[in-house]
């Protein structure tokens, strides 16, 4: 078997071996197809429908995933190589087999919601050939046009079929894509502007098609007597320093850089970043920004801003995008209600996560809230990597016992299950009940849940006989 | 080897066809159609000829979820 061949079969429940070690480049040329995602296509028009700016969104996008790259290199790394273990397997070793499964379960839930918001982009762009519009209900459980809905259930079950048959051949196909779709998401942003006239670099620096678009948005969200939302540099910082929240504070990528041979892998996360969450969502922004100016159209259909930059290519992109994104996701979650039901066939529960997803890809208002669904999640997972940081720094030093669940052999450490669920209660019920900013709830739950696991095992944990 | 060569800079020029023209379009030199064109035309030839000598092996992050 090839190294790469080990690499994704072996070492699920053991430290990856010496010889299966990677070096920094192959980080870097992952990390370079990554996060240029369907999400992307989502992400950006929503800043500007937000009424981000254009100074706080390039500056604030700067920051915050500047801020992401340290959080990649300084937390996630330095426990990947010192442990060289998934992050399921530590957090077994730490909270129990149980509660693992049950983290997992509410991980999957989360997947097909994302999942759904992708069959909705993928959608939009079949649709468009079709005539069949993508329209956002004002209900969050309100359906779209019909015509649109019976598409969704295509797609969902088209893409459910496939992810149902593994995830090797969709994950072929993104990683083929990945470099054309940085290329098309560049393209799309350079067509826009000049579609608003904006091909010097004054009319850029001066940034008024970009003000022009939010004020159009928000005159419109007086007539339509909605609220205008308030999206600040502040915001813009936090929001792409903690929408991977789950991937470096809740530690997922501990998995992916567990074959780390040295730290300096830590840093590929920047190209990543810089590629997918700056140019390529500031690019999708654009496109909305165009649309308005061209036909005063606010809605942010992924398929319909791509076809007016650049027709079928970007109708291609945003499919590609949108299934290479779904796949993934949904044969995630199919593993994880796998784990649920022990007895149960992989390709079953993929397909039962594939038509969960499609029923929340059939409510178009949910993928556009996908700005404050990613904050939600790293609310949601994120906290459990405080969890393993505090077990690998601090535990000991409190003269606690690290790795408890799997030295005392409990199925669900208690200490673990409040530090998590209490902190990620009281997160949400602001989120939900207060209209809180889902990212602030980050890194407060991420702080609470440590300080809460650690304070619970000095009286929870009992003596163990060695 | 040498085929692989060529297939990588014809993916290379299949790329360039899906971003250059846009640039042009961008200096004024070439119209949104000639872009479209372009970007349609490079896709196909990225598509048929990377999958020849991109690797078949899987990534380590192939299995993970990206947003």
């Amino acid at each position: 078997m090839s190294e790469e061949g080990e690499v994704t079969g072996e070492f699920e429940r053991e430290p990856v071996s010496d010889r299966a070690l990677l070096g920094a480049g192959k980080f870097w040329g992952m990390y370079a197809g990554e996060h240029a995602a369907g999400t992307e296509f989502m992400i950006g028009p929503l800043f500007l429908a937000a009424g981000a700016s254009l100074q706080n969104l390039i500056l604030g996008l700067l920051l915050g995933n500047f801020l992401a790259v340290l959080t990649w290199r300084f937390l996630v790394t330095p426990i990947a190589i010192a442990k060289r273990l998934t992050l399921y397997y530590q957090l077994e070793r730490i909270a129990g087999g149980s509660l693992v499964k049950f983290y997992n379960l509410v991980n999957g839930l989360l997947f097909c919601f994302l999942a759904g918001a992708m069959v909705t982009v993928s959608a939009s762009a079949v649709g468009i050939p079709f005539g069949i519009m993508y329209e956002v209900p004002e209900a969050t459980f309100g359906f779209g046009a019909p015509s649109f809905t019976v598409l969704v259930a295509i797609v969902g079950i088209v893409m459910a079929i496939i992810a149902a048959a593994g995830y090797e051949m969709v994950a072929r196909v993104a990683n083929i894509a990945a470099p054309w779709m940085i290329s098309i998401f560049a393209a799309c942003g350079i067509v826009s502007l000049v579609q608003m006239d904006a091909t010097s670099l004054s009319v850029i620096r001066d940034g008024k098609f970009w003000s022009d678009a939010i004020a159009f948005v928000q005159a419109e969200n007086l007539v339509n007597g909605n609220a205008n939302a308030d999206f600040g540099f502040w915001k813009c910082v936090i929001f792409a320093w903690l929408c991977n929240a789950a991937m470096h504070f809740g530690m997922a990528d501990l998995s992916i850089f567990r074959f780390a041979r040295n730290p300096s892998s830590g840093w590929a996360p920047a190209i990543g970043m810089f590629l997918g969450h700056y140019m390529a969502w500031i690019a999708a922004g654009l496109l909305l920004a165009a649309q308005i100016k061209l036909s005063q159209d606010t809605s942010a259909n992924p398929g319909a801003l791509a076809w007016g930059a650049l027709g079928w290519t970007g109708i291609i992109c945003v499919v590609i995008a949108g299934w290479t994104t779904a796949n993934p996701t949904i044969y995630r979650a199919g593993l994880a209600f796998q784990g649920i039901l022990p007895g149960s066939s992989r390709a079953t529960m993929t397909l039962i996560a594939g038509a969960v997803a499609t029923i929340a890809g059939a409510f178009p208002n949910l993928s556009n809230q996908l700005l404050g669904f990613v904050g939600t999640y790293g609310t949601v997972l994120g906290p459990m990597g405080a969890v393993i940081f505090v077990d690998f720094y601090l535990i000991k030093r409190f003269g606690l016992q690290e790795e408890y669940a799997a030295h005392r052999g409990v199925k669900i450490n208690v200490a673990v299950l409040v530090a998590w669920l209490l902190p990620v209660s009281v997160g949400l019920y602001l989120i939900f009940a207060k209209e809180f900013y889902a990212a602030y709830a980050v890194v407060p739950c991420w702080v609470a849940c440590g300080v809460i696991y650690l304070a619970l095992s000095k009286f929870t944990q009992k003596p163990i006989s060695l | 080897m040498m085929n692989q060569q060529i297939l990588k800079i014809v993916s290379l020029c299949a790329l360039a066809a899906t971003i250059v023209p846009s640039l042009l379009f961008f200096l004024g030199l070439i119209g949104q159609n000639a872009v479209t064109v372009a970007a349609l035309i490079g896709t196909f030839v990225w598509f048929a000829a990377t999958p020849l000598w991109m690797g078949h092996e899987p990534e380590i992050d192939d299995k993970e979820v990206q947003i």
